[in-house]
């Protein structure tokens, strides 16, 4: 179907190539989820297929916690591709490495009361990367990827999710990623309720002390 | 973070400098002498294997390693050919790994720092494995794989140190193939023996595939994998299954890391990249996302004295020694709290 669409390839990410194309007068991103060739088909297909459903499904209803994601156009289970709505935009990744640190900061805490939103309503992220958020022009955040989301009230899961995002601030964002985790922690608490952010927190300390060599035991 | 001595050793010697390294973390005892030319001068390890069915026991390891100590340096410095006081500088891995073991090893080094009034270097073991294989690749700013019995660990190189963009959140990939074989049981470590049943198996078996963004985690495909063991599936079959969704997960995991920091080069090293499906998994990867892809040779995958020296070398030449008295061993010493000060 992407072939009657005059269409650029925008994005190559790791699972998905995100393809710029105008359908019927809209500017929309065709995400497709591309066979694997070094997994086995067996498991190819049903990862691509599940996640595509669940991207689908859970994108949308995010817009029901509150969360700003792009209008879902067509899910097509064949091909395992999404056509959505184009976000214009930065991804957050850049937006942080180019901005100051007052606007950096402002946006982390804004991001957090976003994840706080989702996980209030009963939905985990499951890849908070930089890479997957985009900043519009009004200052708002737009989460683009749902591909590892999932619907989970589980303190565990929620702890994973906050637990990775802490990841990226210290590795993408070293420097001056710290302040801006805890930021993004304050805006997580703000919305949560700040009994339910320390339990979180408590979980993600939990979890990190479960890999081999952790800095605290 | 290294410790920092304020003496600055200086060589008064012309000519490339030398660096005897000491590696005792785990399974492995190994010597090597490393040159600052870039060549491993000399390398000999022993192995200590526990009886089939049974992981390492701290005790017994380092009992091993104490008992070929002696003759595994003398071997290395017989390969090596020169007289021990050409040494500029005295390398031992201070962790992270067992404690008995790598007491074992310091012991060793503090003893040869001491004797020849040479600085001794603690080395954190997983940035060895890094850099011995960057030497041997000629990898320039990679996104690492580090895949052993200790390690899982995604990381790229970035103010001063190895930051951390993915590992595992429970067990390495290491300690699931070594706790699998360990159940059936076949003998450690278990990679190799995994690896040479999966090439028989062909049928593929479901079995859980966690990925949690750039992390992976792998207890549970652990516990799904044993319980298909007791049920009477070909072991074959579930040796095949269990590398492939094991491997699957981390090329995932690695390829969301090569697409998020958008490195140019890909390298895999470790004991585990000896494996030839992993290889093969991560090459593919690699190129579609058009990154050189760069793999430790075979010798220097798994643990062995060369990494230890080599890195050893590096840090010396970038001021880092310590005290014989200060030279404490790190069991838990998380690879992103060490500042590299040679890169």
């Amino acid at each position: 179907m992407g072939e009657d669409f005059e269409q650029r390839l925008l994005h190559r990410g790791a699972e998905a190539d995100l393809y710029l194309q105008e359908w019927y007068g809209l500017k929309v991103v065709r995400k497709v989820r591309i066979p694997k060739l070094y997994r086995v088909k067996e498991l190819d297909i049903t990862l691509r297929r599940t996640r595509t459903a669940h991207e689908a499904l859970i994108m949308h209803d995010a817009k029901r916690a509150g969360v700003a994601t792009p209008l879902i156009y067509l899910v097509d289970m064949e091909d395992t591709a999404i056509v959505m709505q184009y976000i214009e935009g930065t991804r957050l990744k850049e937006y942080l490495e180019s901005s100051k640190m007052k606007e950096r900061l402002k946006v982390c805490r804004t991001l957090g009361g976003k994840v706080g939103r989702l996980h209030s309503f009963g939905i985990v992220h499951g890849d908070l990367t930089t890479s997957n958020m985009i900043v519009t022009g009004d200052s708002g955040i737009v989460l683009i990827d749902f591909g590892l989301a999932e619907y989970s009230r589980e303190l565990e899961k929620r702890g994973v999710d906050i637990l990775l995002g802490q990841r990226v601030f210290y590795s993408t964002h070293h420097g001056y990623g710290a302040a801006c985790y805890r930021a993004f922690l304050e805006g997580y608490r703000d919305r949560v309720g700040s009994e339910e952010a320390e339990q979180v927190e408590e979980r993600v300390k939990q979890i990190s002390r479960r890999g081999r060599y952790a800095i605290e035991r | 973070m290294l410790p920092k001595e304020e003496a600055i050793y200086t060589s008064t010697k012309c000519g490339p400098r030398i660096c005897l390294g000491i590696e005792s973390t785990a399974h492995t005892f190994g010597v090597a002498v490393a040159s600052s030319e870039g060549k491993i001068l000399s390398d000999v390890n022993d192995q200590y294997s526990p009886p089939p069915g049974k992981g390492i026991h701290p005790r017994e390891a380092a009992q091993h390693h104490s008992e070929v100590a002696p003759k595994v340096l003398q071997e290395s410095l017989r390969r090596w050919g020169e007289p021990l006081d050409r040494i500029d500088a005295v390398a031992f891995s201070a962790g992270p790994g067992l404690g008995p073991v790598l007491r074992t090893g310091a012991t060793m080094a503090r003893t040869l720092a001491y004797w020849l009034e040479k600085p001794l270097v603690p080395v954190h073991h997983a940035i060895a494995h890094i850099e011995i294989a960057a030497q041997m690749t000629g990898a320039i700013d990679p996104l690492v794989v580090l895949v052993s019995g200790g390690h899982t660990t995604i990381t790229a190189f970035a103010g001063d140190r190895w930051r951390v963009f993915g590992e595992t959140e429970d067990i390495t990939l290491g300690n699931l193939l070594d706790m699998f074989a360990r159940e059936v049981p076949l003998p450690t470590p278990g990679g190799p023996e995994v690896e040479k049943l999966a090439d028989q198996g062909s049928k593929f078996m479901d079995l859980p595939y966690v990925v949690k963004g750039n992390d992976v985690s792998y207890s549970g495909l652990l516990t799904a994998a044993k319980r298909l063991l007791h049920s009477k599936v070909s072991l074959d079959d579930l040796c095949y299954s269990l590398q492939e969704v094991a491997f699957s997960m981390l090329a995932e995991a690695a390829e969301r890391a090569l697409a998020h920091t958008g490195k140019r080069e890909l390298l895999l090293t470790g004991g585990v990249a000896a494996n030839s499906r992993l290889r093969e998994m991560l090459g593919l990867v690699a190129e579609d996302h058009g990154a050189r892809f760069l793999v430790v040779p075979r010798g220097f995958s798994g643990d062995c004295g060369a990494q230890i020296a080599w890195t050893g070398l590096l840090a010396f030449s970038a001021g880092v020694n310590v005290e014989v008295s200060r030279s404490f061993v790190k069991p838990r010493w998380r690879l992103d709290t060490v500042d590299v000060l040679w890169r």
